[in-house]
C-alpha cells in the first residue's frame, strides 16, 4: 500500500501532464496559424531599430551624399526589411563596417544582418558560422585600368602590379587567376579603397580590382573618370549578398523571402507606385498573396500580412533599385547578369504560394 | 595581523580575483565559439597562402603555407623597424643639439619642428610622407637612371641583383665576420679604433665578392622592370613617417639626458682645454647617454609597434598580411590575433631585454 503522500504527489503529476498537454496542444495549434517572430526579430522590435551593417562608401552599395544621408542598393535592401519587420524603412541604425572587420562584427551581435557587397563563399559559410541568404548582386572580380596602357583582356596583365583592398577574396582570387594562367600578376594591399585608388592615380599600380558593381562606382569618383574603363572579362564570380548569423532560422526565413518578394515584385510588375492599386484591383491570385490581400504568407513568417508589401514601397521592386543605383542615370552599369531569369539574368524568384 | 601579513593577503586576494577574472573571459569566449559553431586551433597554418607578397627580404612563393607567410612578414615588420630606429635615432639625436646649440636659426627651426611632428596625429604623417614620395617620383617610363643599370620611379628604386655561390659565401662571411668584431672589438684586445679598419675591410670583401657574382641588371618589360631588386616606395614612406615622428619623442629624450649631466662636468673638460664639440662628444654624450637608454627603449618599443601603420600604405607587414589577408582567408579571427599579439610581444621583450643589458653595462658601479 502506497502512503497518502506519495499517492498525492502521483496526483500531482497526473495534473501536471494533463496540464503540459493542454499547452502543448495549444501551442501547436497556434504555431499553424502564426509563427513565433524568433530572437532576432523579437530584439529588433524591443529596440526599435534594425542593425544593418553596410559598406563604408562605394557607390552604387551603399554611399552617403552630402547631407549625409546614405544610398545604395544595400541601403534599400536594410530599408525594406525594416519596413517588413518594424513598419518604418526609417527605423534602420547603419554601422558601416571595414572588408576586414565586417564578419567580426556580425558574429559578435553588433548588427542584425551584413549587406555590404560581401561575397558569398563556402569558408564564410562554415568556418565562421554564418548563414549566407540571398544574393542581391551578381557581379565577378575585374580590373580598371587605364584606357591609354592598351590591354583588353585579363590574361594580358602579364607582369603588371594592380593594387587593392586587404580582407577581401580578390586577392586570392588574383593570384588563382595567375596560377592557372601562368600570368605573374603583383597586388599591392591597402586598408581602405580611396587610398588604393589616389596610389592607383599616381601610378603606384597598372591598375584597381573589385567586383564588376564596385568598380562602376568607384571609376565614378575618379579625377578624369573617362581615362580609366572597366575591363569586360572578369576572372571569378563573386555574388554578393545577405549574410546572418547561423542560428535563427525564422531570421534566416524572413530575409530569404523578402529578398524572393522583391524580386517576384519585378516579375508580376508590381512596383513602388501601383502596388496599393494592385492590390485592390488585380485578380491575379499570385499578387494578391504577395501584397497580403489572400493568403497569410506574413502570419508564417511571424509577421503582418503587408509585409511584403510595406517593403516594395520602399525603394520599389528590385528592378527599380537597380535602376536608382546602377541604371543609365546612376553608374550605367547594364543589368546583364542582374536582370530577372526571364532576361537573360540570374536572378529566379522562388514563388511565393 | 601584521603589516607584513595584510599586505600578502591583500596581494593574494588580488591574484586571484585577476585569474577568476581571466576564467571567466576564458570560459565566455569558449561557450559562444561552441554556441555559434566556430571551430578553434592553429592545423590552418599548414595550409596552402595561394597569395602574393609584393616585397619580400626571404624567400615566398604563393604555394608557402600561412605559417611561412607568418615568417616573411615578421621579417618585413623587423627590417622596417630596424631602419626606422636607426633613422630615428640619428634624427632625435640631431634636432636634440639644435635645440641646445645656442644659434637662434638652429634653436627655433628645431623647436618648430618638434612641436609640428609630435601634435600631428602619425597615420596622418605616414599617408601624406606616401603620396609625397609618389608624387615626387617620376612616372615609370620616364625613370631616373643612374649609369645603366639604376632605375628610379614610382614603383620604386631597381638595382641589379647580384647572384652565385662564391658571392653568397664571401659576401656573407664579410658581413657576419664585421658585424662579430664590431662588437668585440675590446674583448679581442685590438688597440687601433674599429672605425679604422672595419669599414676597408668590409668594402674590400664585398668588391672581391662583386666580382665572383653575376649580374642580373632590371630591365622595363611590359608593366614593369623585371630582374634586380626593387625598393618599393613604402618601406621609404613608412621610414620617413615612422622614424620622423619618433625622431621628435627621442630629441627630448636626448635634450633631458644632456641637461640631466651635472654642469660641472662640462666646465671641468672646458677648463682642461676641449673644444665645444669634443666635450659633448668625449664628456657629456657619454654621460647623457646612462639617463637616456631608458626612455629611449620606451621609444623603440613604440616603433616596433608603429610599423603596423605600414599596412594602410601597403608595406607588407605582419599587421597586413596576417592579421588582414590570412584571417580573412582562414576566418580564424582569435588565432591569428593571438599569433600576432605573441609576435610583437615576444619581439618586444627581446628588444626591451636587450636596451636594459645595455643599460645595466652602463650603469654607474657601485651607486
Amino acid at each position: 500500500m502506497t502512503s497518502l503522500p506519495a499517492r498525492a504527489l502521483r496526483a500531482g503529476r497526473l495534473v501536471l501532464a494533463a496540464g503540459a498537454a493542454v499547452f502543448l496542444a495549444t501551442t501547436v495549434a497556434q504555431a499553424q496559424v502564426s509563427a513565433p517572430p524568433g530572437p532576432t526579430v523579437e530584439a529588433i522590435k524591443k529596440r526599435g531599430a534594425l542593425n544593418c551593417g553596410i559598406d563604408t562608401g562605394v557607390p552604387g552599395f551603399a554611399f552617403q551624399d552630402n547631407k549625409g544621408v546614405w544610398h545604395g542598393i544595400d541601403i534599400d535592401y536594410c530599408r525594406a526589411i525594416a519596413a517588413a519587420v518594424l513598419g518604418d524603412p526609417e527605423k534602420v541604425k547603419y554601422t558601416g563596417t571595414t572588408a576586414a572587420a565586417r564578419f567580426t562584427v556580425l558574429q559578435a551581435g553588433e548588427i542584425d544582418v551584413l549587406i555590404r557587397d560581401s561575397t558569398l563563399t563556402f569558408t564564410r559559410s562554415t568556418v565562421l558560422g554564418l548563414d549566407e541568404v540571398a544574393v542581391n548582386f551578381y557581379a565577378g572580380q575585374g580590373f580598371l585600368v587605364r584606357k591609354s596602357v592598351g590591354v583588353t583582356k585579363a590574361a594580358e596583365l602579364q607582369g603588371a602590379t594592380i593594387c587593392t583592398v586587404t580582407g577581401a577574396t580578390l586577392e586570392l582570387n588574383i593570384a588563382d587567376f595567375a596560377r592557372s594562367t601562368g600570368a605573374k600578376i603583383g597586388t599591392l594591399l591597402f586598408d581602405k579603397p580611396e587610398e588604393a585608388i589616389a596610389a592607383m592615380e599616381a601610378g603606384r599600380c597598372d591598375g584597381y580590382t573589385d567586383d564588376t558593381g564596385s568598380l562602376a562606382g568607384m571609376r565614378s569618383t575618379l579625377k578624369q573618370p573617362d581615362e580609366w574603363f572597366v575591363m569586360p572579362e572578369t576572372i571569378s564570380k563573386e555574388p554578393l549578398g545577405l549574410h546572418i548569423r547561423s542560428g535563427d532560422a525564422r531570421w534566416q526565413k524572413i530575409i530569404f523571402w523578402l529578398d524572393n518578394a522583391l524580386k517576384s515584385a519585378e516579375e508580376f510588375g508590381i512596383t513602388k507606385a501601383n502596388a496599393d492599386q494592385l492590390k485592390a484591383s488585380t485578380k491575379d491570385p499570385f499578387i494578391l498573396r504577395l501584397l497580403g490581400a489572400e493568403g497569410d504568407t506574413g502570419k508564417a513568417l511571424g509577421l503582418d500580412e503587408a509585409w511584403a508589401l510595406r517593403a516594395i514601397k520602399v525603394a520599389g521592386n528590385y528592378g527599380e533599385m537597380y535602376e536608382t543605383h546602377f541604371g543609365t542615370k546612376a553608374l550605367n552599369l547594364p543589368r546583364g547578369q542582374n536582370n530577372l531569369y526571364t532576361k537573360g539574368g540570374l536572378h529566379y524568384p522562388l514563388p511565393i504560394r | 595581523m601584521t603589516g607584513k601579513g595584510r599586505a600578502l593577503a591583500w596581494q593574494a586576494a588580488a591574484v586571484v580575483s585577476a585569474t577568476a577574472v581571466v576564467l571567466y573571459f576564458a570560459n565566455n569566449v569558449a561557450t559562444n565559439l561552441a554556441v555559434r559553431g566556430i571551430q578553434f586551433g592553429f592545423g590552418f597554418l599548414w595550409a596552402k597562402a595561394g597569395f602574393d607578397i609584393p616585397f619580400h627580404l626571404v624567400e615566398w612563393d604563393v604555394n608557402f603555407p600561412y605559417g611561412r607567410a607568418l615568417w616573411v612578414a615578421g621579417v618585413n615588420t623587423l627590417f622596417a623597424s630596424a631602419i626606422c630606429i636607426v633613422f630615428a635615432s640619428a634624427l632625435g639625436l640631431t634636432l636634440a643639439l639644435m635645440r641646445l646649440s645656442g644659434n637662434l636659426l638652429a634653436v627655433g627651426t628645431s623647436r618648430a619642428l618638434i612641436e609640428v611632428i609630435r601634435n600631428t596625429p602619425q597615420l596622418l604623417q605616414i599617408v601624406f610622407f606616401y603620396f609625397a614620395v609618389l608624387q615626387a617620383l617620376p612616372p615609370m617610363r620616364q625613370s631616373v637612371t643612374i649609369g645603366t643599370s639604376v632605375f628610379l620611379n614610382v614603383r620604386g628604386l631597381y638595382v641589379p641583383a647580384a647572384s652565385g655561390e662564391l658571392w653568397d659565401w664571401i659576401s656573407g662571411i664579410t658581413l657576419v665576420g664585421v658585424l662579430v668584431a664590431a662588437v668585440l672589438w675590446k674583448r679581442m684586445g685590438m688597440l687601433v679604433p674599429r672605425l679604422l679598419v672595419l669599414p676597408p675591410v668590409l668594402i674590400v670583401g664585398l668588391l672581391a665578392a662583386g666580382f665572383t657574382a653575376q649580374w642580373e641588371p632590371p630591365a622595363l618589360k611590359g608593366f614593369n622592370f623585371v630582374g634586380g631588386v626593387r625598393i618599393p616606395p613604402e618601406i621609404l614612406a613608412l621610414a620617413l613617417g615612422v622614424s620622423i615622428y619618433t625622431s621628435a619623442f627621442i630629441a627630448e629624450n636626448v635634450r633631458a639626458a644632456i641637461l640631466g649631466v651635472h654642469k660641472g662636468q662640462t666646465e671641468a673638460a672646458f677648463s682642461l682645454g676641449l673644444t665645444k664639440g669634443r666635450t659633448m662628444a668625449l664628456v657629456v654624450l657619454p654621460q647623457a647617454l646612462r639617463l637616456l637608454i631608458p626612455p629611449l627603449t620606451s621609444q623603440y618599443l613604440n616603433i616596433i609597434k608603429s610599423t603596423t601603420l605600414g599596412a594602410a600604405i601597403a608595406y607588407p607587414e605582419i599587421l597586413q598580411i596576417f592579421a588582414r589577408t590570412v584571417l580573412n582567408q582562414s576566418g580564424r579571427a582569435i588565432e591569428v590575433m593571438t599569433l600576432v599579439l605573441g609576435v610583437f610581444l615576444v619581439v618586444n621583450l627581446i628588444a626591451s631585454a636587450g636596451m636594459n643589458a645595455w643599460n645595466r653595462r652602463l650603469a654607474l658601479q657601485g651607486r
